[in-house]
């Protein structure tokens, strides 16, 4: 069994020093970096002492797959390939956790949807397999623009679900997301989100840690059911399997582990809180008007701040980093003063505002809203108007605008 | 996994099960010739099992887990279906995740382990029916065959959805009135074993499991193959006594019927140029180890 503090301080074959990953991430030197989303994705996984990592292109994911290729390539990845399909790919990755591997992939919007049968048999069978989501449109016809409505699909898997707004959040949570992830009383996979193009496609300031840094690796001897290499003692696991019994013992079975799973995921709050520093961050939260937003609409509802505070209307925001866990507390007393919140979402159905409806007191100050989707943009604008609308204050239109 | 694994501590001894007391007294794990013939003689790796009585498949498991070449460092993967009823129950580590996705677990798996343990053997050998195999995970099974990923692929071919109750599968036979097939199957039983060769297996048998022996011989063959070379794809006949109307007694019958040289289980097997020199290798090292054995014999009577 590795003992994971003599191997702080050596080297892997690449150079590398496997460093304390709080020391790493909180009190190693900072290199700003010029970067797309997906080039961050892969500065990120050069740092993370990965097993193995198995791709497959589609927009708006693919760059970043291709760029790990780039690292395996270079002797930073145990192994790498092309699988045959989302749905093979989510399985080959769940055979490489079985084995005893720290996995990462990426997917994104159709890709997830196909894949979906793997992820609450990832959950179930404790795998913390890292998945990058890249958001797109599930709708037909077909579209490869930026929507977040198959997150909503990825809330109830059992895996642990982050919403990052921009590279920053990417690379600090690919890291910070392992240890979350990897923790005997959670060990679950992360499905780690984020608005496709507008965070992979864009160019950032992010603040690298150094190269020559990395996680320590993997122990899969920490997972709370056995790792299949055969090196612990094969037992017979059941005297008959549950599956072809209808009987109380069977169903009480299934039943606890769903159990187990959810309170796995409510075990992760704690290390979440420790890595993220909280669940939500705040601003302004003694104003009336409260913005709570996840992805990059956090960041037009930032911007929506700004505006409407040149025109004398206080506001204030929730950005809302993990969805599961839920953060409920966290939000009931960030908006407890609010009288009016206003939810901006990328999807159609609005699944941000449906949970936080469900969170709250007095939901009916939750305004549904704005909602763009199908790869429409929100301008800082329309959440202006939406929130001057509400409020009966006098807003432009911009659909009007040529009249 | 060394054998000092699966020891007991003497203070424990008495309140460990049973099984897993004969597990450690006399099972054949690190027993370089184990073969079917150990079967009555020492703790098979399957503990029992819940598949009706007389089933062909229960056979099968038992001759296939005798004859696993190095059970202590194995892993096996299943599907749903008949044989994930047993699994559970197999002393060797499996993993059973979805219907139809066995050979892109293994695919993942076997590559976890070869990085894990650049230099020890893993073997990794998956076990699903024709349902699994052939139809909703065929992608997947000749997939796992294109990239060369070496690990066996075994097909429990019963000509049918038994674990469901019948339904018509592609490795039916045309014809064949079942569910899902009202006026009988329209179409030929799919030829898995040429497409397997066709897709870069470099081992093919097609068989019953009448023949403890000739099973034994051929999971052998298959595993040294897939670990040393790359893919390789063994087709059994596991009749599905229940649903083609035979009685508990009579799946060894079926069998021989079946594999007789005009019928579709005639034995065929394919091995591929690279496979049997390995093969002839394997042969030669047999034979010195034997002879070697006898000599030792020799000596000692002497």
């Amino acid at each position: 069994m590795a003992d994971i503090k003599s191997i702080i301080g050596t080297q892997n074959k690449k150079g590398q020093t496997y460093t304390d990953t709080w020391k790493m991430m909180n009190e190693a030197p900072r290199t700003p970096s010029f970067y797309t989303g997906s080039e961050v994705i892969k500065e990120a996984i050069r740092r993370a002492s990965c097993d193995v990592m198995i791709a497959y292109p589609i927009t708006p994911q693919s760059e970043a797959a291709a760029l790990i290729g780039e690292l395996f390539a270079e002797g930073y990845i145990g192994d790498y390939f092309r699988g045959e399909s989302e749905f093979a790919v989510m399985s080959q990755c769940a055979g490489a956790a079985f084995g005893g591997a720290r996995v990462f992939t990426t997917t994104a919007g159709p890709g997830t949807m196909r894949a979906m049968e793997n992820f609450p048999m990832w959950a179930g069978a404790r795998l913390p397999i890292q998945m990058i989501v890249t958001c797109r449109g599930i709708n037909s016809p077909l579209s490869i623009q930026p929507d977040t409505l198959e997150i909503a699909y990825l809330l109830s898997t059992g895996m642990l679900v982050w919403h990052a707004e921009t590279a920053q959040d990417f690379f600090d949570w690919i890291l910070k997301g392992y240890m979350v992830s990897e923790e005997p009383d959670v060990h679950l996979p992360l499905a780690l989100c984020c608005d496709g193009f507008f965070v992979t496609h864009t160019k950032d300031v992010v603040n690298l840690t150094p190269a020559d840094m990395c996680l320590p690796p993997y122990d899969p001897y920490r997972s709370p059911v056995p790792c299949m290499d055969m090196e612990c003692p094969p037992v017979r696991m059941m005297r008959d399997p549950f599956v072809m019994k209808s009987n109380y013992i069977s169903y009480a079975t299934h039943a606890s582990w769903q159990q187990e799973i959810w309170a796995a995921i409510e075990r992760s709050r704690k290390h979440s809180i420790h890595w993220l520093n909280g669940l939500i961050d705040t601003e302004n939260t003694d104003a009336d008007i409260m913005i709570v937003a996840s992805g990059t609409a956090v960041s037009q509802g930032r911007e929506a701040i700004r505006l409407l505070e040149d025109e004398g209307v206080r506001c204030g925001l929730v950005k809302v980093k993990t969805l599961r866990p839920w953060p409920e507390e966290e939000i009931r007393e960030a908006t407890k003063n609010a009288k009016h919140i206003f939810v901006p979402e990328f999807n159609v159905t609005g699944w941000l505002a449906k949970e936080i409806k469900a969170t709250i007191p007095n939901h009916e100050r939750v305004h549904a809203g704005p909602h763009v989707c199908g790869g429409m943009t929100m301008p800082p604008e329309i959440i202006v108007s939406e929130i001057k609308t509400t409020l009966g204050m006098k807003s432009f239109s911009l659909a009007g605008r040529g009249s | 996994m060394s054998k000092e694994r699966i020891q007991i501590s003497e203070d424990l001894y008495d309140i460990m099960p049973s099984d897993y007391q004969d597990l450690v007294k006399s099972a054949t794990y690190g027993k370089e010739d184990r073969g079917w013939k150990d079967i009555g003689s020492s703790k098979e790796l399957i503990e029992q099992h819940s598949l009706c009585a007389g089933c062909p498949e229960s056979m099968a498991f038992r001759y296939i887990l005798a004859s696993l070449p190095n059970p202590e460092d194995t892993v096996m993967v299943g599907s749903t279906g008949c044989t994930s009823l047993v699994f559970p129950m197999v002393a060797v580590h499996n993993i059973h995740s979805l219907f139809g996705n066995q050979n892109a677990i293994a695919s993942g798996l076997k590559r976890a382990l070869s990085v894990r343990f650049p230099d020890r053997v893993k073997d990794v050998v998956v076990l699903a029916g024709d349902g699994a195999t052939v139809d909703i995970g065929l992608d997947m099974t000749l997939q796992a065959w294109f990239r060369q990923e070496k690990f066996t692929t075994i097909c429990f071919d019963n000509e049918l959805y038994a674990n469901t109750g019948g339904q018509e599968s592609g490795l039916m036979q045309k014809g064949f009135v079942a569910k899902m097939a009202p006026v009988g199957k329209l179409f030929d039983k799919v030829r898995l074993p040429e497409i397997a060769r066709e897709s870069g297996c470099h081992y093919v048998v097609n068989c019953t499991v009448s023949k403890p022996s000739l099973v034994e011989k051929v999971i052998r063959n298959a595993v040294h193959i897939a670990r040393e070379i790359g893919p390789t794809y063994l087709q059994l006949y596991t009749p599905c006594i229940l649903e083609i109307g035979k009685n508990s007694m009579e799946g060894l019958q079926e069998m021989r019927d079946s594999e007789k040289p005009t019928e579709r289980f005639a034995y065929k097997e394919y091995v591929s140029e690279p496979a049997k020199q390995l093969l002839a290798e394997l042969a030669a090292k047999d034979k010195e180890r034997k002879a070697a054995a006898k000599q030792l014999a020799g000596q000692a009577s002497a």
